[in-house]
């Protein structure tokens, strides 16, 4: 495989205007809002893409709505992790001389939509889970963490599943845009109501009303642009099932393919990776997560996370922007890790920036904790 | 009294997939085998996914199993759940094999009641004039 690691860069990202509760947006707007803003903070103009990513809807239905018309498209749609994916595939694409300023959009109404999309009843899940209530993550992703409880006990793990959303709350009532800023007690986690066991509601993301967009180009190109070309240093995707109950291993996700892959190609070591953004649809997909990608050992995550390690002052932060969980979720959540890891990078959070992040690694989880796309990004 | 329509999700069988539905309306759970790698698998389907291999045929499943994990529903996914909430989803590792998406019955919607590992048995749970569910219950000892 040639050698791809540095050779584009992130130059340009942005939210939509508003994000959280947003009622009168279409989802389409979101995506066109948030272009504008991601191509403004790249000092780029519509006219300047030539390569266009989506998920959930066609790049047909965005490019038509914003008016684009791409030489190089791609609706690579697989749940949450497809718009880091899709860094790896714009990558490719720059590289092979398909497009050269490659415009990645999304936007959902997961709180508000006048129409949600209904399922496929084509699809094997629709027949064999559907029809007993396997609908929707929170129910899925509670069978996966009620298996991790089995395997490595249940009190330690409800400890961590607590770590975690108590220490994301932190983060996010630094973060101005996180739609949950009140404090979070260990308390107020064990008290909240159940949603699907072992999930309480605090083990749960948000659902919103977002869009967010990420612009790639070449290095060559990046280096004219407005602000500092954060690179793309190593990308890995990949999916091991559809449905949960096809899942090969409950407790593993594929980040344990995609992480060392997404290292290796970017020549860093574990140790080396100052801020980790991981797609927190629920407090347990954090916690296999950093299993996955080889932060800890299998089963070793509850001690991990002890102590509050991954919040505000802790030595391992993860998810600075409040995550899925307090920031917002508007249903495929992985870009806004993105946005994230890219403002990290430039030094631009302000109360909760990450001192001298100089390389980051972003997990992305899409589906039923289906498919992975790790991408680590660095700035010089 | 008027007999209320089934508002739950009802499965619709494909080519592939209708002797599996027919034989869960004769109350029998029947899988799907590879002849060439000699594995069961679920869900039904007619090439292996495990070796690709056209050579596969149907056998009867046992309808016992073990509890590979459950999840206690309580904020319904649906309003068509809302009279079931709180209810158990869950996952059985088959006699033969395969792991199979089901609910767990006869049982209190409770943690310390369930147990992963626990030994499960099929029943069939009529949901229209045509389709029939395959669920489990805790295994009589």
């Amino acid at each position: 495989m040639a050698d791809l690691s540095k050779s584009v860069a992130i130059v340009g990202t942005a939210e939509s205007d508003e994000i959280g509760l947003v009622p009168n947006k279409s989802a389409l707007q979101h995506h066109a809002e948030a272009a504008h803003n991601a191509l403004d903070d790249a000092g780029l103009t519509k006219d300047d893409v030539d390569g266009l990513f989506t998920a959930g809807f066609s790049t047909l239905a965005t490019a038509d709505y914003m008016g684009i018309q791409p030489k190089f498209t791609d609706s690579t749609s697989i749940g949450g992790s497809s718009f880091i994916v899709h860094i790896a595939h714009a990558m490719a694409a720059i590289n092979a001389g398909y497009c050269e300023v490659a415009l990645i959009t999304h936007g959902q109404t997961g709180r508000s939509s006048r129409a949600p999309m209904p399922p496929d009843p084509n699809l094997p899940t629709l027949q064999y889970e559907f029809p007993y209530g396997f609908i929707g993550q929170p129910i899925n992703y509670a069978m996966a963490a009620t298996r991790y409880m089995h395997e490595y006990g249940e009190d330690r793990t409800r400890q961590a599943l607590a770590e975690i959303a108590v220490s994301t709350r932190k983060w996010a009532m630094l973060n101005p845009k996180a739609m949950m800023r009140d404090e979070m007690t260990f308390d107020d986690y064990h008290d909240s109501r159940w949603i699907a066991w072992p999930f309480h509601l605090l083990d749960c993301c948000l659902v919103t009303d977002a869009g967010a967009a990420v612009v790639v180009t070449s290095a060559e190109r990046a280096k004219s642009l407005k602000k500092k070309p954060v690179w793309v240093l190593g990308a890995a995707e990949g999916h091991d099932h559809l449905g949960i109950s096809t899942m090969p291993d409950l407790t593993s996700t594929y980040s344990r393919e995609t992480g060392p892959k997404a290292l290796a190609m970017a020549g860093v070591t574990r140790s080396d990776i100052d801020l980790a953004m991981i797609y927190d649809s629920f407090t347990y997909t954090t916690l296999a997560t950093l299993e996955g990608l080889g932060f800890c050992g299998r089963g070793e995550g509850p001690d991990f996370v002890a102590g509050q390690r991954t919040a505000p002052g802790g030595d391992f932060p993860v998810n600075t922007n409040g995550g899925g969980l307090s920031y917002t979720h508007p249903g495929m959540y992985g870009i806004f890790l993105i946005v994230e890891a890219v403002r990290q990078l430039r030094g631009e959070c302000g109360d909760r920036q990450v001192p001298d992040c100089k390389i980051n690694l972003t997990n992305g989880t899409g589906g039923a904790l289906s498919s992975t796309g790790t991408v680590v990004l660095a700035i010089d | 009294m008027t007999e209320q329509a089934y508002s739950k999700p009802i499965p619709v069988p494909q080519g592939e997939s209708d002797y599996y539905w027919e034989k869960a309306k004769a109350h029998e759970l029947w899988l799907r085998k590879c002849d060439n790698c000699n594995q069961a698998y679920f869900y039904p389907r007619d090439i292996c996914p495990m070796c690709f291999s056209r050579n596969t045929s149907w056998i009867q499943a046992s309808g016992k199993g073990t509890l590979h994990t459950f999840a206690i529903v309580h904020r319904a996914p649906t309003p068509a759940f809302r009279d079931d909430a709180p209810f158990v989803v869950a996952m059985v590792d088959l006699e033969e094999g395969p792991r199979m998406p089901t609910n767990l019955i006869d049982v209190e919607p409770d943690p310390a009641a369930i147990k992963v590992g626990m030994a499960v048995e099929v029943v069939f749970e009529d949901i229209t004039d045509e389709i029939t569910l395959p669920k489990f219950k805790p295994a009589a000892v």
